[in-house]
């Protein structure tokens, strides 16, 4: 665990405990059966945000506390044991670093302080096609309009404003659109993990670029794919625990299927990758925090390891709960397709290896 | 390279492909077998018809005795038989446990007048039997059961309660390790037969991860099995149920070969459209490509371990003692073929259901997480390193499981 500050500790205390009174994983169960578009609880998300986590990165002067990249990792991943939906990541998070990297005083003006008070939900669009290749752009920015398709938009439905990734007169950028806007259209996903997503056409939809053109797409993308391992790290580090409970407990040939070596050694290793990933996923959010000029091999060291952690982990649990792990009644299932489905968001582990080595000059 | 019988066998061939054309309905050419669907209760006529065709040959069971209605040929004629029902994109309407587990079993171990009764309906498809194996608090440890069986002069009362339970919600019968003695644990366990449709046999369906209910939970509360439908001795179960196991793992390990689960596009072919390919013409993402090779590789190995173990049991119809190590082997193949499948279809690999995701993907999500099933079900990954270490490289047990 990174050293925290006083304010640091607080937040992730208070975090912690809202999280195990008000978010357990039966809530999010309860969120899968209904079945709502959202895929978030409304109630909860407000809870969170009257406590101020939509605001975590946001300055002051903008109705935030800006706590920083590192303490909204701590939320974050305390969110993430429980596997609580919302729209942390995709609002409070990635669109609203796109705002503070990219955001004119007007447009912060306009939108920042409703993202922190949770009034407002915000998203980037950036992928077009099954893969993350935030360099390959079909979308275009021509006379204040945008065209393009849009896929695997995090809180896609939910979303007020888009974040959206277009080609304009000077390269690829991030531009605002509004999701009301007439040439905006949704279509909602069905995703294994349960989660809010959208596929989103924009035809002659109305645009206002953000500053900085590719350089705050890829700063954006880096403070996101942070954000998903800080979450990743929670899910993972839960699933561990959980699946080490049962090794503790489950009675099989008159001893608990921990004292078997075999078993032993597989949790250990899975320890040993968690303190491994954990180091690496502070480590990139400390590097956001200070503006260090290798955030960006950080973030894809911390998004490769964690993402190949949480997989072998949510294996695992799966595996080592043995036939009861199989059931929709118990949680292990959750874990596994919400793995996935982060690994997958903003880049997978191939992604990041090969990004990693571009980066490091192999 | 082995001989599988020249001319002899060419012509047995023209005469399966003939009987195929003639008596397969074109309606049903790709489609499954519906003997473990809900779809059961309610066949087609056409359905129908090639059930009793193929019941009527044999060659749905075509290794099993003539006398029992079996096709009575040999492993050679078997595999003609397979390739072109392949070939005819016909499915074997006769399948099941009856077919892969109980059937064998029975043949090995059950008395004359058993072998008579319960074999026949197998061979015609028209009896499907389930596995009451599993307990709540016996899965890798199974010989800890507690499934009480009381004997009550001319039967049995069985008490008790089971679980994963495969196709329990469309069987006709069971199957069932009971315990007949308390005092004792492997010793203490009888293989007995009944029928599920009886009063004191409920059956409820288990939700699973990938969204389907293929098991059951099944409860006992004074279900009847007949004394003449107690198979082996009284107390020894165990060994027939060491038997069927194997019967049963060797049958759950042909993962290597062909797509389960649907998936018809090879790993290759589905990277190279959802990846894209270099200026090569090379998978695009060279990670993913040489993890691709790796199962590709590990894909082949199994195929060719398969058919060295088949060279070398030909003569001998009794699974090798190769049978464990296939298990984990092919299902390790499937499981990281499924895991590949859905990185390779990124983003459009996470739906679950809806318009914006084609039937394959779909599939493919649903079976990779059903195919998690492979590594716990019919003896876990573990219970087979175990089997290996122990019986195979004669390592010490410290469990004490036999």
């Amino acid at each position: 665990m990174a050293v925290l500050t006083e304010e640091q500790s607080m937040l992730k205390d208070a975090a912690k405990s809202w999280v195990q009174e008000k978010s357990p994983v039966s809530a999010f169960r309860k969120v899968r059966d209904s079945g709502v578009e959202l895929g978030y609880d409304a109630k909860a998300w407000n809870e969170m945000a009257e406590m101020g986590w939509a605001g975590v990165i946001v300055p002051e002067e903008y109705g935030g506390s800006n706590f920083g990249y590192l303490s909204l990792g701590l939320i974050l991943e305390e969110t993430g044991r429980t596997l609580t939906a919302s729209p942390l990541l995709a609002s409070a998070l990635g669109a609203a670093s796109a705002l503070i990297l990219g955001g004119s005083d007007a447009q912060k003006s306009e939108w920042l302080p409703k993202i922190a008070e949770g009034a407002v939900i915000a998203t980037l669009a950036v992928d077009e096609g099954p893969h993350h290749h935030p360099e390959k752009v079909a979308t275009e920015f021509k006379g204040g309009k945008l065209t393009g398709k849009k896929t695997f938009v995090l809180e896609g439905m939910a979303a007020n404003l888009l974040v959206v990734s277009a080609k304009g007169p000077d390269g690829i950028g991030l531009y605002l659109v509004k999701a009301d806007d007439a040439g905006v259209k949704r279509q909602r996903l069905h995703l294994a993990d349960s989660r809010g997503a959208a596929n989103i056409e924009f035809s002659g939809a109305a645009a206002e670029p953000l500053s900085g053109g590719a350089a705050t797409l890829e700063k954006t993308l880096d403070r996101a794919r942070a954000g998903v391992a800080a979450e990743m790290l929670g899910a993972a580090t839960q699933a561990f625990e959980t699946t080490l409970d049962y090794l503790k407990t489950r009675v099989q040939f008159g001893q608990v299927i921990g004292s078997f070596q075999a078993l032993q050694h597989r949790a250990a290793k899975m320890f040993t990758d968690l303190e491994l990933s954990r180091s690496a996923v502070e480590a990139a959010l400390t590097a956001i925090d200070n503006d260090s000029p290798d955030v960006a091999e950080l973030v894809s060291l911390a998004k490769a390891k964690m993402g190949d952690t949480f997989h072998l982990v949510s294996n695992e649990m799966v595996q080592m709960h043995g036939g009861i792990g199989m059931t929709d009644a118990h949680d292990a299932g959750f874990y596994l397709k919400r793995a996935r489905a982060a690994e997958a968001a903003f880049g997978n582990q191939a992604f990041h290896r090969d990004r990693y080595a571009r980066i490091q000059g192999y | 390279m082995a001989d599988f019988g020249g001319s002899d066998l060419e012509a047995f061939r023209t005469e399966v492909r003939d009987w195929i054309s003639a008596n397969f309905p074109a309606s049903l050419k790709g489609k499954v077998n519906p003997m473990m669907r809900e779809e059961r209760s309610k066949p087609s006529a056409d359905q129908e018809a090639w059930r009793k065709a193929m019941g009527e040959t044999g060659w749905g069971v075509p290794t099993w005795p003539k006398e029992y209605g079996g096709g009575g040929l040999n492993s050679a004629q078997a595999r003609v038989i397979t390739q072109e029902l392949g070939r005819a994109g016909a499915y074997n309407p006769i399948g099941g446990m009856g077919v892969m587990m109980f059937g064998p079993t029975l043949l090995e171990y059950g008395t004359e007048a058993q072998k008579q009764r319960h074999i026949p309906p197998i061979v015609k498809g028209e009896i499907q039997w389930c596995q009451g194996f599993s307990e709540p608090g016996a899965g890798s440890d199974l010989a800890s059961l507690q499934t009480k069986a009381v004997d009550k002069g001319d039967h049995f009362e069985i008490s008790g309660q089971k679980i994963w339970t495969s196709g329990a919600q469309f069987a006709d019968w069971c199957f069932c390790l009971v315990r007949t003695d308390t005092a004792k644990k492997h010793e203490g366990i009888s293989f007995v037969l009944f029928t599920m449709h009886q009063p004191g046999v409920e059956v409820r369906p288990i939700q699973l991860i990938s969204g389907n209910s293929p098991f059951c939970e099944t409860f006992f509360t004074g279900a009847i099995a007949k004394k003449e439908d107690l198979v082996g001795p009284l107390n020894g179960g165990w060994s027939i149920a060491k038997r069927l196991l194997q019967h049963e793992r060797s049958g759950l390990s042909g993962a290597g070969g062909g797509g389960m689960f649907g998936q018809t596009k090879s790993l290759d072919e589905l990277a190279k459209a959802y990846v894209g390919v270099d200026d090569q013409g090379r998978i695009a993402d060279p990670d993913l490509r040489t993890r691709i090779i790796n199962n590709l590789i590990d894909a082949r190995a199994f195929q060719q371990t398969a058919f060295r173990a088949m060279a070398e049991a030909k003569g001998n119809s009794s699974p090798s003692a190769a049978t464990s190590i296939m298990k984990n082997a092919g299902t390790r193949v499937f499981q990281d073929r499924a895991e590949l499948t859905l990185e390779i279809m990124g983003h459009q690999g996470l739906g679950w259901e809806g318009e914006a995701f084609s039937a394959d993907e779909l599939s493919a999500v649903r079976g990779w997480l059903g195919g998690k099933a492979t590594t716990i079900y019919g003896g876990s990954q573990e219970i087979q390193n175990n089997i290996i270490s122990k019986r195979i490289l004669g390592l010490p047990d410290l469990t004490q499981s036999k």
